[in-house]
């Protein structure tokens, strides 16, 4: 174990080697760059791809993929948009009835995939049609949330130094990320997730709830992309059912530059933080230098994305 | 009751076809004009063409046990490409005298890119959805990086020919697709390579063990996947006369990947059929032109296609025909 785990740990000491260097250089690069408020931003602009990437990770250790985060995103938005504006709903029973939904979307994508042996991607792939189409189907235009409600959860935020506080949206997310590294490291549910991605017909035999745990990683990650989506809804205050286009791939990239192994069974909650992290600075740098285009950070994902999948691969191969 | 596979597409496309019949006045009208046809029927193949084309590729790669992600993205970098050369912004490549020589560069780019996914795939030993989504993310970025950004309009008879003309009565994309489709059909077979494609879908390892370069294989149908998206592309781009780096191809992946499953070809590998996904892929266009001329809402297409996934995906389930088949049989477990 010893000499094991020093190997083990390789993709998320590379990815905390990555995520230095470019920072580094960054701050080096750009004034002001390496300063609180910067960081601080890194993590209120991502705040929502964050969450939807901690589900993600889950459902990646398993072995699997949820293609639909995206787009259940969308449709929350303009659900949570549509409930509170045009329905009168609060916005909190708003949010309970969308998360609701999100999550029993998300069961019941797990359902199928684990009930009748189909492909993660395939069932997910159908989460996405579905969701998008819905969004779009009940507003194709942007819809703005407005409520009192918002101003008084804007005002719960904690200091962190002079002039410089953590918001809401970002309490949100951090209590998401220390609970999500909790459940999966401390808990029977966590460690079950681990066996299923190591080697599913064992986990079967030794007893371990299979069945209930995949629908579980799933009904997790409609959770945490539906949460994702009320957070986004907070940050604009308003809802579209194009929001999260393309971003399940974000969240994918995250979760591997955070050295969670594709093929499941290794992998870790703050090494997809710290895929989150590299993916910020890498578009801010982008905005710092400002001659810079949006489609170079998809560029530099893909490298960083083959980067890492190749590094795995060897890992596998020689261990 | 055991029914050929391509079938139950067949069944479904004669549903529409005839609910058509019944309730779109006008649906079977053809006219000719300029000499050629023009009517529902024809604008459905038309629109079909670019997803038709990408499911030739697709059902090659799926009957490998693979799939891939990245067409819509070579699709937007062929266009991409076509459109810069025949513009002559790409100054160190003077060839927008030769449409000939624009469309070969852009396939060749697009090839280059299958290459890529399949030496992931085949080579490396990388999941398929995994090695073909670098070049779905990276690869948009890149026709993006291509084009600035802007779409790149063009003024070429030639080209636009390839998107917007007719042979034989026909729209030019869809003649340019049967001819890739007999091509490629011919190809595997009349030779032992649609075997071996089999073979590598149903056990790679025998395969390999009986003397087939599997991994061969899979570079190949990845390079043939990456061809026909970049003729897909170039047609994109023929059709608007401008390269739309943002947009074209884009969710044509699932649509493609969609045309496949829904024309019996079974998603985890082995026996394929390329006329079944060419049935699925004019299958699903029917459907979506269908809904439309009915005035609901599009968006309601993409539900449709949401609910026939599931459907397909079910039915191709052993464990769901198993748990099906025993109510029927055993009254006592219903």
């Amino acid at each position: 174990m010893t000499l094991r785990a020093p190997r083990l740990h390789l993709p998320v000491l590379a990815t905390l080697a990555v995520l230095v260097v470019l920072y580094v250089a960054a701050s080096i690069r750009f004034e002001n760059f390496a300063t609180l408020r910067v960081f601080m931003n890194f993590l209120g602009d991502n705040a929502f791809l964050g969450i939807v990437a901690i589900g993600m990770t889950y459902v990646i250790i398993t072995g699997g993929i949820d293609l639909s985060v995206g787009a259940v995103i969308g449709c929350t938005t303009i659900c949570t948009a549509v409930l509170i504006q045009g329905q009168q709903y609060h916005p909190v029973a708003a949010f309970a009835v969308v998360i609701a939904a999100g999550t029993l979307l998300g069961a019941t994508q797990g359902w199928l995939i684990q009930r009748f042996n189909l492909q993660p991607f395939l069932v997910t792939l159908a989460g996405l049609f579905l969701c998008r189409g819905l969004g779009l189907w009940i507003s194709s235009e942007s819809v703005q949330a407005k409520h009192a409600t918002f101003q008084t959860l804007e005002k719960i935020r904690i200091p962190v130094s002079d002039g410089v506080w953590l918001p809401f949206t970002e309490i949100v997310f951090i209590t998401v990320l220390l609970v999500g590294a909790y459940v999966l490291r401390h808990t029977r549910f966590g460690r079950t997730v681990y066996a299923i991605g190591g080697d599913e017909q064992s986990a079967h035999l030794m007893g371990l709830p299979v069945a209930r745990t995949k629908i579980g990683v799933y009904a997790l990650s409609g959770f945490c992309a539906s949460l994702g989506g009320v957070v986004l809804v907070m940050y604009t205050s308003a809802g579209n059912a194009i929001n999260g286009t393309g971003l399940e791939l974000d969240a994918i990239a995250a979760v591997v530059i955070g050295g969670t192994l594709l093929t499941g069974g290794y992998g870790s909650v703050f090494g997809t933080f710290f895929g989150l992290l590299i993916f910020a600075v890498m578009q801010s740098a982008i905005t710092f230098e400002g001659t810079l285009s949006s489609w170079w950070a998809k560029i530099v994902t893909g490298v960083l994305l083959l980067a890492f999948i190749l590094m795995q691969r060897m890992l596998q191969r020689s261990r | 009751m055991k029914l050929h596979p391509i079938a139950y597409p067949l069944i479904g496309l004669a549903l529409i076809l005839l609910f058509n019949a019944f309730f779109t006045p006008g649906f079977y009208a053809l006219e000719l004009r300029d000499g050629r046809l023009y009517g529902s029927l024809i604008d459905v193949l038309n629109r079909a063409t670019p997803v038709l084309l990408l499911s030739i590729g697709m059902t090659l790669v799926i009957a490998t046990k693979g799939v891939d992600l990245s067409v819509g993205a070579v699709m937007a970098i062929a266009g991409a490409v076509a459109a810069l050369l025949v513009t002559d912004k790409v100054s160190f490549l003077s060839v927008s005298h030769s449409v000939l020589l624009v469309v070969l560069i852009a396939l060749v780019v697009a090839t280059f890119a299958g290459v890529f996914n399949g030496v992931l795939v085949g080579k490396v030993g990388i999941q398929p959805i995994v090695a073909t989504l670098i070049l779905m993310v990276a690869g948009r970025g890149v026709a993006q990086l291509l084009t600035g950004g802007q779409n790149v309009t063009f003024n070429n008879p030639a080209l636009e020919r390839l998107g917007t003309g007719s042979a034989f009565g026909l729209p030019m994309p869809f003649v340019i697709f049967i001819v890739v489709f007999v091509l490629i059909a011919v190809f595997v077979r009349k030779t032992a390579l649609g075997l071996f494609i089999e073979a590598t879908g149903s056990n790679a390892e025998a395969a390999r063990l009986a003397g087939v370069a599997s991994d061969k294989m899979k570079v190949a149908v990845y390079a043939v996947s990456g061809l026909v998206a970049g003729i897909a592309g170039v047609i994109a781009c023929a059709d608007i006369r401008a390269a739309d780096a943002n947009n074209a191809g884009l969710y044509m992946e699932l649509d493609a990947i969609l045309a496949v499953a829904v024309g019996g070809t079974s998603l985890s590998g082995g026996r394929f059929s390329l006329l079944g996904s060419v049935v699925g892929a004019v299958l699903m266009q029917a459907l979506t032109t269908t809904i439309l001329t009915r005035g609901v809402s599009p968006h309601a297409t993409l539900v449709a296609k949401a609910l026939i996934i599931v459907a397909v995906i079910l039915l191709q389930s052993p464990e769901f025909r198993a748990s099906f088949a025993r109510r029927k049989h055993d009254p006592a477990r219903a």
